[in-house]
């Protein structure tokens, strides 16, 4: 009895008399665990600005350029740090701005709350001056969003937004405030949300389930596990290792799965997908049982679905009940955590080994090897290849740090190369391909992880599509390491051109700025390279340098990534060249 | 291949779900035929009763769409064979056709149809069946030219003999 009343005091604040709305959302916030949100001031919203002036100390506050921004750097703190990142901006432009993130964090499942304030309640549906209807623009990329026009019911939006957003498959939520809201006094108490009636966040892992899975996996002969992100959400990288090891089973990873297995460990088979590894994709194609752990077989993974795995019997490990049979039709489905699944799964599979079919695997990655990464990482050319400063970055950072990307050619040569020795390492937009996602993203995830080194790489585009944040890391002190692969070209899309379209570079060679001088102009140190001789020094300084700093490399300007399933193949026509 | 399908969603009651459901439809470009929402018989609890037509997959996939809505309880599907369904149509016929002759109020009394009211302008016919009867009997009395027609959503009940959201209520209960 004693601990049962020790819970409920702990979920229920004393009440605070007699204060703003404004002032409840922080202490809401607070309730919440939160020390940190990124946001942008304006009419809407003052009122809570007004208030976090009183509260500075306890919630720090990271001011961005442009609200995409806050997006985006609120979710490379969630992923960095596995915690709710948390932004705050105004109505109207300051909302609409904030749609991409949230639809970016939509895709790849990442734990937002994101509070917008609102016109006041009585000139809703006017159009008022920066009114917008930003539940309905949002509705679509919202795992939940509400609107709140009475201070009272800020506690509670808050606690359930909080609730939602990092249980079960997480996602992004939105509250949108109303000004008079904000303004309106109450007695203010916090109560914590444990559970909604409507909403199961994790399916009971059904015991049956996982021994018809055992017995098919006992059964396998070619046996392969597909790695996805829900391993990395669901804390489940040691249940993975134990089963993997009990079983011998190879594994290959997502994009988003990247770095929940150690890349050096010897059943990481490598990265699947368009631009993933030679094995993993071939072998997809002749495994006869295929273990889907947190992953939901985007189609950049599966390539022509309807000529994917077509032999192979499909296990599927999945929090979400609507990704079951969504793309791929499974024998047996293992609803659940991934944490709870894997652990579960691992008690009833017999001990193994797959060495020949391992050896498969790594016949391949030899051919790989031979005709694509020695020529990436150790090129003979004069131009510098995105590989081989990848490979560098590697050999300076002990395969320690946090990788985030934006989304090009250089995200693609970044995961397949980068070498990842713990987990929530790689930071990337996968299923949105949000250009501009890195450089914000980086200094969430830099603020989330402050002991850990982060290497932002971006691309000459990208970069200038959320550059101004350059202004956050000055301001705020982010000592984030952006390296900018610069081949004065929109390089996937030139690729594409090259491959698919005759060659007809339409729109995408850049004329660009002097990136070092503009990193200079925010007092961001900085340096270009152009030559192999001076690069291995120069990420050298990088990495030893304490504030941020930038490094601008001059590549090949028409190098392709490879192997690459083109659009409409199927995995097993993987090209190397 | 395509068949009518009636999905059952059941939910909470809150600003904005019926947003939500039907964009779940719109974004797979699938046309709800009818759409009906309505208190259940759950004090608090909403349901909503949607039409569509097409393959048992995209209804499969679409129900769990909805049903992963946090605010959905739980949602169902059924083809016909498994509800019985209902629709219910309001007709308006000028009241000097009715006079004419016997023969709307035969109409009237062979459909099952009644008068709801009549003035000296005109008269307000109700029938309730299904689609194709209510159909069927808009044809007939347009003969007579019906000034007004309107035909709601389908409601639907399972064959099954309870509620299936009471069973699933009862369920989560015994959970907690």
């Amino acid at each position: 009895m004693e601990t049962m009343t020790k819970e409920k005091k702990e979920t229920i604040s004393p009440v605070t008399k007699h204060i703003t709305g404004s002032e409840a959302l922080l202490l809401s916030l607070i309730e919440e665990g939160v020390d940190v949100i990124f946001g942008y001031p304006g009419g809407a919203i003052m009122p809570v600005y007004d208030a976090l002036y009183h509260y500075e100390e306890k919630i720090r506050h990271i001011l961005v350029r442009h609200e995409q921004g806050a997006a985006h750097a609120a979710q490379g703190y969630a992923r960095a740090s596995g915690k709710v990142g948390v932004a705050l901006v105004t109505s109207g432009p300051g909302a609409t701005n904030l749609i991409t993130g949230i639809a970016d964090a939509m895709i790849d499942s990442t734990p937002l709350v994101c509070i917008s304030g609102q016109v006041g309640a009585p000139l809703l549906g006017t159009d008022a001056f920066q009114e917008t209807d930003v539940i309905g623009i949002s509705m679509p990329v919202t795992k939940w969003n509400v609107q709140v026009t009475r201070a009272e019911d800020i506690p509670a939006a808050i606690a359930k937004a909080f609730y939602i957003a990092r249980t079960g498959r997480p996602g992004p939520v939105l509250v949108d405030i109303t000004k008079d809201a904000q303004f309106a006094k109450f007695d203010f108490s916090y109560t914590k949300c444990e559970s909604i009636r409507s909403y199961v966040p994790v399916p009971k892992v059904d015991i049956e389930k996982v021994k018809e899975a055992a017995v098919i996996i006992n059964n396998a002969k070619k046996p392969y596990a597909l790695i996805g992100q829900g391993v990395i959400l669901g804390g489940a990288e040691k249940e993975l290792i134990a089963f993997l090891e009990k079983t011998g089973i190879p594994a290959a990873w997502t994009l988003l799965g990247a770095s929940a297995m150690r890349t050096d460990h010897p059943l990481n088979m490598g990265m699947l997908g368009m631009h993933g590894n030679y094995g993993p994709n071939v072998k997809t194609n002749e495994c006869d049982v295929l273990i889907a752990i947190g992953m939901r077989f985007d189609d950049r993974v599966t390539g022509d679905v309807k000529r994917y795995a077509k032999q192979a019997k499909i296990i599927h490990l999945e929090i979400d009940p609507a990704e079951i049979d969504k793309i791929v039709n499974t024998t047996v489905p293992v609803l659940g955590d991934t944490k709870e699944s894997l652990a579960l799964l691992s008690e009833f599979v017999n001990p193994g080994k797959h060495q020949a079919w391992v050896n498969e695997f790594k016949k391949c990655a030899e051919i790989e090897y031979e005709k694509v990464i020695q020529n990436d990482l150790y090129p003979e050319k004069e131009g510098l290849s995105m590989g081989e400063v990848i490979r560098r970055i590697n050999e300076k950072t002990g395969c320690d740090a946090i990788l985030v990307t934006d989304v090009g050619q250089h995200q693609m040569v970044a995961a397949r190369y980068f070498k990842f020795n713990q987990t929530r390492s790689a930071i990337t937009s996968g299923g949105l391909g949000t250009m501009g996602f890195g450089l914000p993203a980086s200094i969430g995830a830099k603020i989330g992880a402050p002991e850990r080194e982060v290497v932002c790489v971006c691309g000459d585009g990208g970069l200038q599509m959320t550059i101004q944040e350059l202004g956050t890391i000055f301001q705020s002190e982010v000592a984030v390491k952006i390296v900018v692969l610069n081949n004065n070209f929109l390089g996937m899309v030139r690729q594409w051109q090259q491959l698919f379209f005759d060659k007809r570079y339409s729109s995408t060679p850049l004329i660009n700025p002097d990136f070092i001088a503009i990193a200079k102009a925010y007092s961001i140190a900085g340096q270009k390279v152009s030559s192999r001789n001076d690069l291995d020094g120069a990420i050298e300084t990088m990495i030893n340098h304490k504030g941020p700093y930038m490094l601008e490399v001059k590549v090949e300007q028409e190098d392709n990534v490879f192997p690459m399933v083109a659009a409409g193949s199927s995995v097993s026509e993987i090209r190397l060249e | 291949m395509e068949q009518e399908y009636i999905i059952t969603a059941f939910s909470e009651n809150s600003i904005g779900l019926l947003n939500r459901i039907t964009i779940i439809f719109t974004r797979r470009q699938v046309n709800i035929e009818s759409l009906t929402v309505s208190q259940s018989s759950i004090q608090g609890v909403h349901k909503f009763t949607i039409v569509i037509k097409n393959t048992l997959e995209k209804v499969e996939k679409v129900t769990k769409q909805i049903e992963k809505l946090v605010e959905v309880l739980k949602a169902f599907y059924h083809t016909n064979d498994e509800i019985i369904q209902q629709e219910l149509a309001l007709y308006k016929v000028p009241t000097d056709a009715l006079m004419k002759s016997n023969e709307i109020e035969n109409l009237v009394r062979n459909s099952g149809a009644r008068i709801l009211e009549i003035t000296p302008d005109y008269t307000v016919i109700e029938k309730t069946g299904y689609k194709t009867e209510t159909q069927d009997l808009f044809l007939k009395l347009d003969a007579y030219g019906v000034t007004q027609f309107t035909r709601s959503g389908t409601v639907a009940v399972t064959k099954n003999p309870k509620e299936l959201l009471t069973q699933y209520l009862k369920e989560i209960e015994k959970i907690k």
